[in-house]
């Protein structure tokens, strides 16, 4: 039972942690300038605020002493974990039938894993493949047309929607390849503690690449909370579209009202 | 007589296109000389107080701080007072300077390279740009929106930051104020009233 509560809210982090790059989608859609659908607000801000204390604790002084790390072993580190992220990007790229990205992502994987050994060095890149995107459950229900329903803040793994979180239990349901050979599966080549260090790894790592833009948002915040919220969500509302199009994803609308020349 | 009413009306319509020419600014060479000035501004042989004074004066000159006070206000603008409009006026300019100003303060030379630029319309153009990678941090996507109705005087009116829309965020955050206290745009007021002081 400890053991699926865990393997639950690990695999939550997952996609989250996908999240915790800032994804999010929202009301604040090009179509729908409505808006932020926060159904559980009170509660969402407390456990904006226990985060916050957790964060001042463990999180930020562990991603502070990350950073003084050497630069090659911080981007070893982050190329590693975003190798192994592929194993859930690929079958999202095939759901969401971009096949010709599953095709790329699974020679990048093999080319990172093999000649970048186990992915600290991203030889894809050197040798020309395309820039790695990211994509989860959560996306791919985004792109079938889901709406996110409401947001949330999850203790601990931080902000997601309703549709992120349901969208991450396909990570611990055969969905997430990492996943399946660590703890679903007995393979003795791996152990349960392999998943859950690159899972705690990837948060500290996106934790120490955004110390400084943290602290100068919450510095300059009237609501840090509501900050969070629109930056989390409008990430999301982008990777979902799969645009770096930035028209694609701005509304206009309501600029074009205001006039002041 | 005809030929020199001719050569006349030719002379004045060359200079007024000649006017009109050498006093449009394009919108990616405006946000280039922009950032040159902001860099300049954050040069580390000026002292933190120097530095938040000189962008301050910079965002005056080059941000539409009207026209992102009334988006930021959202659906609220259509509701209030000529009064209040007023009021949230000379506040939002204050909280805007100050919260621009401590915001690019802390950082120390950063190199902007502009890349590219589209027009979206007669009144908007939005530039491309990166912020140059360091040891600490990422190459950082910067996406202006450029108000250019007045092409002579080109504004800025948004950052987009990795997609992720700075004016927007404000927006929701203000609304999230308001909502906050019932409606009531007051509250807000004493939430910048408090943010500036």
């Amino acid at each position: 039972m400890k053991k699926i509560l865990i393997t639950s809210i690990i695999s939550l982090m997952l996609a989250t942690n996908v999240s915790a790059d800032t994804d999010g989608e929202n009301s604040l859609s090009k179509k729908n300038s409505g808006q932020v659908k926060d159904c559980f607000e009170n509660i969402n801000r407390a456990t904006f605020k226990f985060n916050q204390v957790l964060d001042g604790v463990i999180f930020e002084p562990v991603a502070k002493a990350y950073r003084v790390l050497p630069s090659p072993v911080r981007v070893g580190t982050g190329n590693a974990l975003d190798n192994l992220s592929t194993l859930v990007t690929i079958p999202n790229n095939i759901l969401q039938g971009d096949f010709k990205k599953a095709g790329i992502n699974t020679g990048r994987f093999i080319v990172n894993t093999t000649v970048g050994v186990v992915g600290i060095f991203d030889v894809a890149e050197k040798i020309g493949f395309p820039e790695y995107e990211k994509e989860d459950y959560g996306q791919t229900l985004g792109v079938m047309g889901v709406g996110e329903g409401c947001y949330l803040v999850l203790p601990v793994l931080g902000p997601s929607t309703v549709r992120d979180t349901v969208g991450s239990f396909a990570n611990i349901m055969g969905g997430d390849a990492w996943y399946n050979v660590t703890v679903a599966n007995d393979t003795q080549h791996f152990s349960d503690f392999d998943y859950y260090a690159s899972r705690v790894g990837s948060g500290i790592d996106f934790r120490a690449k955004n110390l400084d833009a943290f602290e100068n948002l919450e510095k300059n915040s009237m609501d840090f909370y509501a900050s969070v919220r629109s930056l989390y969500l409008q990430d999301r509302e982008q990777k979902i579209a799969n645009s770096n199009a930035i028209t694609e994803t701005q509304n206009d609308s309501d600029w074009e009202e205001i006039e002041t020349q | 007589m005809r030929l020199k009413k001719f050569l006349i009306f030719t002379f004045i319509t060359i200079n007024l296109i000649g006017i009109n020419y050498s006093y449009s600014i394009e919108p990616d060479v405006f946000v280039q000389s922009t950032v040159n000035r902001a860099s300049e501004a954050l040069n580390n042989k000026y002292s933190k107080e120097e530095k938040i004074e000189k962008l301050k004066q910079i965002a005056s000159e080059t941000v539409d701080i009207n026209g992102i006070g009334f988006y930021t206000l959202g659906a609220y603008r259509k509701n209030i007072s000529e009064n209040e409009i007023s009021q949230y006026e000379k506040l939002f300019e204050q909280y805007f300077l100050k919260s621009f100003s401590s915001r690019l303060a802390e950082y120390s030379n950063p190199e902007i390279q502009v890349i590219s630029k589209e027009k979206l319309n007669e009144n908007y153009t939005m530039v491309s740009s990166i912020l140059v990678g360091t040891e600490q941090r990422p190459v950082v996507k910067i996406d202006w929106r450029i108000y250019t109705k007045n092409p002579e005087n080109p504004l800025i009116r948004d950052l987009i930051i990795e997609g992720l829309s700075l004016a927007r965020t404000q927006k929701e955050e203000f609304s999230s104020i308001i909502q906050s206290n019932d409606g009531d745009i007051k509250a807000l007021f004493s939430t910048l009233k408090e943010f500036i002081k």
